[in-house]
């Protein structure tokens, strides 16, 4: 068979990606372990764990499909690599990718057979799936305003890259106790460091008179069933002791990390039981001693050549200012250090994207950004940098024709949702659609305007893993199954409170709130906030003020605001309200039910 | 059905430049399968018209010998189909004048757009045909009928279903395999490569010799895009169940559906 031949060249002088990440011969490898699955010559669980170590979960209740996890290293991902992103989730799975918590695409409910293809796709453009799952180091996060943000210290993004490129594929990472997760962030504003296991922060001393790069250093944080906040080993760790102090922590994780629970396996787990002083001096013991034996063999191999900014050429016609324009700059973009150059934020939904939405980003990114890349955010989100003040009115234009021009993004409009029953094993309410009902709603009464609500987060997680990051967010929430006589109804338990950032603190329990009745009790505490907050009082700030006992006259504490939602959050009668019983999405009456946790392999 | 004598290698799809030159030697009849108001304002130089709504208004074999002799298709003429919908269109008017028994029919490897975006002659002329006649021998083992699928799964046969992940999760024809259309095109072409097409089979063990039926949602084009996909890898049983999901489910047959799971809430559409 001829094809008709078409050459497709691209506009413009867009960078393509940098590191080729993929490797073909993986994706025919796993074609040909499926097929020796189907054969039943391999087990069912050797074929599991080959599979998740090249990011192929299961998904709801069959193994048949996939849920493919990209790794993107920081983030970061070109215009070529998202229209290959987009062909694929057309070709293969839903037409639609999800922007995950930690900055990777997903595609869910890919064919096992097809799992293979769409490996040969990504690596095709540079992209793999390795280590995105199982008990690996995860993708490397890395802050998506590394570079651009005006408190940071120095750009952390080429030590994510480069310790991506020691720890990929390398034989200590392949069979950890359970998963183990690297962040970088700019500033402690933006980013994750005490919620992981290693979280590294840029930082610079003078040493003998001359400033010296490095890092602060955080561990055993990390969010779960039982949540940690991180401890940092040292006053300072310097670029030159960065890898060797990784491989010591991930060595230490390995030889005494839980293998035999499960459920307590996460390295946080070990710091906790063996107490912070003991975990740290093995580290630093582990560390001297990795110094003196290897410091010949491993060496981070960081790439500090600039990245080239292409000229963006401005039109000279003055655009005309859209509609909704100065309430989405306000709440979707954020200044860089950069004078004249801002980042621009997208309001997905539940991180959700359309094939032809990323089609149109890939556009966008070439046509006005300096650095023609994306980097996707922490908040199921994704980004343009260095865009010119100027061209702001025109990006927002484009974005307004795909459906893209949402407001809200760096407020608490913007929901986060994990995948809950839309593919989860372990979920047990649609956390994925309520945070699209919220951040609707939320939109439409123009929360992202409020003042004194726009650093405030909302993030729902639909059973009580968090995958959701419900436990960061000032108003939290976790899935499970409630009961009246003998009706199910979904129902969440909310914690206030949380946060991620210097002053990193877990939600606090108050109340158990019905899922159809989430969006009234949310507004129900933004009422009561507003009638006891001081002024110039933000909602975060107020809360953390209730928990300290301290809420306002007449809010004593957590209880007194769990009082006052009562008559928000009791259960009616199935006769009274049948939608009551129905989860979103769904309606049929409401049953939990769940599968093997895929995560946990 | 299989003689050895004169077979003649009709190609699945054709390109647009061996297109071109078969259209300048006058040696093919090039059929427009997209509305009418599209086609006036510009199809293939030398097209004629046959809207899928018109040809689905009766396919009956008797009416489409008619369409096929009004419009001066011989046994022997070659005839190459295309539209601008993936390939659809034009594969289920392929498949129906091969079912009548005409055996020259080729797909355009390209839809009308990209033929345009190529840059490539159009013309807003409509040809005059000259009727001719063409006999009628039914290919029945082309066509599957929903009696038919049982049986033939039970004995081995592959049911394939087109239509896109969502739909098929939703509801489907049990122990149908889902293969949706989108994943047989590639680039601009509304068909992979061969070696292409051929690895996504092998991955699902799907053999050269097996038994395939296809089937979409309604009336069979999205299945027959699926059916021309299989053909061009030289797979000589399969057929097309061109009444489709809409008949089983009006005939109230079986249906299958991945339960449990709130797939729908993660489409962005």
């Amino acid at each position: 068979m001829s094809n008709t031949s078409v050459s497709q060249s691209k506009p413009g002088n867009a960078p393509t990606h940098k590191v080729n990440w993929g490797r073909l011969e993986e994706a025919e490898r796993f074609s040909e372990l499926v097929k020796q699955y189907r054969q039943g010559k391999i087990s069912r669980d050797d074929f599991r764990r080959f599979r998740l170590q090249h990011g192929a979960y299961g998904s709801r209740m069959t193994d048949d499909y996939s849920m493919i996890r990209l790794k993107l290293p920081a983030g970061e991902v070109y215009a070529e690599q998202l229209e290959k992103v987009a062909d694929l989730s057309e070709q293969f799975s839903i037409g639609s990718a999800h922007v995950s918590t930690r900055q990777n695409f997903q595609l869910h409910w890919v064919a096992l057979e097809d799992v293979s293809e769409v490996l040969r796709g990504l690596a095709e453009a540079g992209m793999t799936t390795r280590e995105a799952c199982g008990n690996s180091v995860r993708s490397i996060m890395c802050s998506p305003l590394a570079g651009v943000c005006p408190d940071e210290i120095f750009d952390p993004t080429p030590y994510a890259v480069a310790a991506t490129k020691f720890l990929l594929r390398n034989p200590m990472c392949q069979s950890l106790p359970r998963k183990f997760k690297i962040n970088f962030t700019c500033c402690e504003k933006h980013g994750m460091a005490r919620m992981v296991d290693i979280g590294l922060i840029p930082q610079i001393v003078e040493i003998n008179g001359k400033p010296q790069r490095g890092f602060k250093v955080f561990l055993g944080g990390g969010l779960g069933a039982q949540s940690f906040v991180g401890h940092q080993l040292e006053q300072f760790t310097s670029e030159d002791e960065l890898l060797h102090t990784i491989v010591s922590v991930i060595r230490i994780f390995d030889r005494l990390g839980n293998r035999d629970n499960m459920a307590r396996a996460r390295m946080r787990y070990l710091v906790n039981e063996m107490g912070w002083e003991k975990f740290q001096n093995l580290v630093l013991k582990e560390r001297a001693m990795l110094k003196m034996l290897l410091s010949i063999l491993i060496k981070l191999e960081v790439d500090k050549t600039p990245d080239v900014l292409r000229k963006i050429s401005i039109s000279s016609e003055v655009p005309s200012v859209p509609q909704g324009f100065a309430r989405w700059k306000k709440s979707n973009t954020f200044k860089q250090k950069q004078p004249g150059f801002s980042s621009v934020f997208l309001t997905l939904e539940s991180g959700d994207v359309t094939a032809t939405q990323l089609r149109a980003i890939a556009e966008m990114a070439r046509e006005f950004t300096a650095d023609g890349q994306i980097r996707n955010g922490f908040t199921q989100d994704m980004v343009f940098r260095w865009v010119r003040d100027e061209d702001l009115p025109r990006i927002y234009s484009k974005l307004l024709e795909v459906g893209l021009a949402n407001p809200g993004a760096l407020t608490m409009a913007s929901v986060v949702g994990c995948s809950g029953t839309t593919s989860c094993n372990l979920a047990l309410t649609n956390s994925h659609r309520l945070a699209k009902e919220v951040q609707r709603k939320f939109i439409e009464l123009k929360i992202d305007e409020d003042d004194d609500l726009r650093n405030s987060t909302i993030k729902i997680s639909g059973c009580p893993n968090s995958c959701g990051q419900h436990e960061i967010a000032t108003i939290g929430f976790y899935g499970g199954g409630g009961r009246l006589g003998k009706d199910m109804y979904p129902l969440y338990t909310m914690s206030l409170g949380g946060r991620s950032d210097e002053d990193t603190t877990l939600g606090h329990s108050c109340t158990k709130v019905p899922a159809k009745r989430v969006i009234p009790t949310i507004l129900k505490i933004v009422e009561i906030f507003k009638s006891e907050k001081k002024s110039g009082e933000t909602l975060d700030l107020w809360i953390r003020r209730v928990i300290e006992g301290n809420g306002g006259p007449n809010i004593k504490s957590l209880e007194t605001i769990k009082d006052l939602l009562k008559s928000v959050v009791s259960a009616p009668t199935k006769d009274q309200d049948e939608d009551f019983y129905a989860d979103y999405g769904s309606d049929g009456s409401y049953h939990t039910k769940t599968g093997r946790g895929e995560c946990a392999a | 059905m299989c003689s050895l004598s004169k077979e003649k290698t009709t190609q699945v799809t054709v390109d647009a430049d061996k297109l071109r030159s078969e259209i300048r030697d006058k040696s093919v009849k090039v059929l427009d399968i997209r509305k009418e108001d599209d086609y006036k304002q510009g199809h293939i130089p030398g097209a004629i018209n046959l809207p899928l709504a018109s040809l689905l208004a009766d396919d009956s074999p008797e009416k489409v010998l008619q369409y096929a002799q009004s419009f001066g298709i011989g046994d022997e003429t070659s005839v190459v189909v295309y539209d601008d919908t993936f390939g659809a269109l034009a594969s289920r008017v392929a498949w129906t004048l091969e079912y009548i028994g005409h055996k020259d029919v080729s797909l355009l490897d390209i839809t009308y757009g990209t033929w345009k975006k190529l840059g490539l002659e159009t013309s807003s002329e409509t040809p005059s045909a000259v009727k001719t006649s063409h006999s009628l021998k039914l290919q029945p083992q082309i066509l599957a009928t929903s009696d038919y699928l049982v049986p033939a799964k039970e004995k081995g046969a592959i049911l394939v279903d087109n239509r896109e992940r969502l739909n098929f999760l939703e509801q489907h024809i049990p122990g149908a395999i889902n293969i949706p259309y989108r994943m047989l095109a590639s680039g601009q072409n509304i068909l992979r490569p061969k070696d292409d097409l051929k690895r996504l089979m092998q991955n699902r063990n799907i053999n050269a010799d097996s038994e395939i039926i296809t089937y979409c949602g309604s009336v069979g084009t999205l299945s027959g895009l699926g059916y021309y996909a299989l053909k061009s890898l030289g797979m000589n049983n399969v057929k097309l169940y061109v009444r489709s999901f809409k008949e089983w489910k009006s005939l109230e047959k079986p249906i299958e559906k991945q339960n449990d799971a709130n797939y729908w809430d993660l489409s962005a559409e």
